[in-house]
């Protein structure tokens, strides 16, 4: 039986998005998505956490905040970038504060495309996670 | 007494967002609160100096998600100013009905978070749950759940049927009437009153010293509302500030519930005065290079918003700067922080309705 076929605990950051890819992310836990029923939990503490989402871009204020999140998760943990901040910088990659996507900081696993992201594709961008999951747990197994 | 300091964000579980304070305590009392920003600064004002006027826009809406709509229309507003293009009627009252939809989406959206600050996580649901029919006619109207995209300098880029504005409003009038109840639960709920009655009292008069703006200040007693000025078709809507007089958390959250109702109210009487028929103009697109400046006030679901622009004559503005209501709000939260204990931190914090994004850009 696979170790990590549900249930995965998720960690979500807010690097420098501008709440539309958060709200959706939140959405995904409300009534009519509600990803809490596959057992999708998020949880505020990183050592509890299989996934990290990211929304939003770093900039040079919460590049160490994401890298210390990251380090915090027990291995194995898959990051997915949530919407075109995360992901590239988005529309913002030309503003002067803003570094680029999450992967110039941690290793990301997921892209999840869409400005804002739609609950959907966050989804289906965890659902993926869970298959990054396994595999790396079947690796270091 | 011996000091304490407890660092609130930037992850943490009552806000999504990276809001950061370094809560000093004596005991269980909050003492001191200073805040700290930056961690969502993207540098979005001196972006115009990189990106064309009539793609600027797009940026400004995503100075945040959740009053996409407002901020996009304050963009497109000022340059119209400066370029002295008269816009259809029909636009204007069209950006009303969105503007005040987007003001209920965003109340329903924090009703539903404080509760979940409140320990009323069932009341969450609820408020999200009704919230996603509100997006859902975003979806239909504008194509975008949270980025509409829908203003353009001169005008909105697409119409709404008639039938199909009656068939909104009556969708809006269902869901206020069931809002009712859950409004009812806010409303008379003791655990709710023992919760949030009487902590984070801000008077009439502090409110007034550290300048607050919108919902906050009108829980104070004071009826301010950026919309009695009368621009954008206001003039022609019949109607009063929501204001509550205690000044504390519940009452920041009654005014709240009954601005959604209001909103309703407002849409109704708008695509009542609408000019009605197909094929009616919606845009007026203006020629040449804008030059000049302007300054543009808007009442946001968290109070007034200004924005100023400055236009050169070239293609890139020379400089664009938005004041958010959050910005104003922030010296009226701690001030409400210092003095409470550390376990109403999370509910003063979240009815000052704190939107980060839009205060760092």
């Amino acid at each position: 039986m696979s170790f990590f076929s549900r249930s995965p605990w998720i960690l979500h950051y807010d690097g420098s998005s501008c709440n539309g890819c958060d709200i959706e992310v939140l959405a995904c836990l409300t009534p009519l998505y509600d990803v809490e029923r596959f057992g999708v939990v998020n949880t505020g503490n990183p050592k509890h956490a299989d996934i990290l989402l990211v929304t939003g871009s770093v900039n040079e204020r919460n590049i160490e905040i994401v890298r210390n999140l990251y380090r915090q998760m027990p291995d194995p943990k898959v990051v997915v970038a949530v919407g075109a901040c995360a992901c590239s910088g988005g529309i913002f990659a030309r503003a002067y504060n803003v570094q680029g996507g999450i992967d110039k900081v941690i290793p990301v696993d997921v892209y999840v495309p869409g400005c804002a992201a739609r609950p959907e594709s966050i989804i289906d961008g965890v659902v993926q996670g869970i298959a990054a999951l396994e595999l790396k747990h079947r690796m270091t197994a | 007494m011996k000091r304490t300091t407890i660092p609130f964000g930037p992850q943490h579980p009552v806000l999504p967002e990276p809001l950061v304070l370094d809560l000093i305590l004596e005991d269980e009392k909050v003492i001191d609160a200073i805040p700290t920003i930056g961690y969502i600064h993207r540098g979005l004002e001196m972006m115009v100096e990189r990106v064309e006027y009539t793609e600027m826009g797009f940026v400004v809406e995503r100075i945040c998600g959740i009053c996409s709509f407002m901020h996009g229309m304050g963009y497109c507003v000022s340059l119209e100013a400066i370029m002295n293009v008269e816009v259809p009627e029909r636009a204007r009252w069209l950006r009303l009905v969105w503007a005040e939809i987007s003001r209920i989406q965003s109340h329903l959206l924090w009703l539903g978070l404080g509760a979940d600050a409140f320990g009323f996580e069932n009341l969450f649901m609820h408020c999200w749950r009704m919230r996603e029919q509100i997006l859902d006619i975003f979806e239909k109207t504008t194509g975008g759940r949270i980025i509409h995209s829908v203003n353009r300098i001169g005008g909105v880029k697409r119409d709404i049927a008639d039938s199909e504005l009656a068939a909104i409003l009556a969708e809006l009038q269902e869901l206020g009437a069931a809002f009712k109840e859950t409004a009812r639960v806010f409303g008379t709920d003791p655990s709710i009153a023992h919760r949030l009655g009487g902590v984070g009292v801000l008077t009439k008069a502090d409110a007034l010293a550290v300048d607050a703006v919108g919902p906050m200040v009108r829980a104070s007693g004071i009826a301010t509302d950026t919309r009695l000025g009368g621009a954008f078709m206001y003039d022609q809507i019949d109607f009063e500030p929501v204001v509550e007089t205690a000044g504390d958390c519940l009452a920041r959250v009654l005014v709240r519930l009954r601005e959604v109702d209001q909103s309703i109210d407002i849409i109704r009487q708008a695509i009542d005065k609408m000019p009605k028929g197909e094929g009616l103009p919606i845009e007026n697109r203006p020629r040449g290079l804008p030059s000049g400046e302007v300054f543009t006030r808007l009442e946001q679901p968290r109070g007034e918003v200004v924005y100023y622009v400055k236009a050169n004559g070239t293609k890139n503005l020379e400089r664009f700067r938005a004041r958010t209501p959050t910005f104003a709000n922030i010296p009226a939260m701690i001030k409400l922080v210092k003095g409470c204990d550390l376990a109403d931190v999370p509910n003063i914090i979240l009815t000052i309705d704190p939107c980060i994004s839009c205060t760092e850009r």
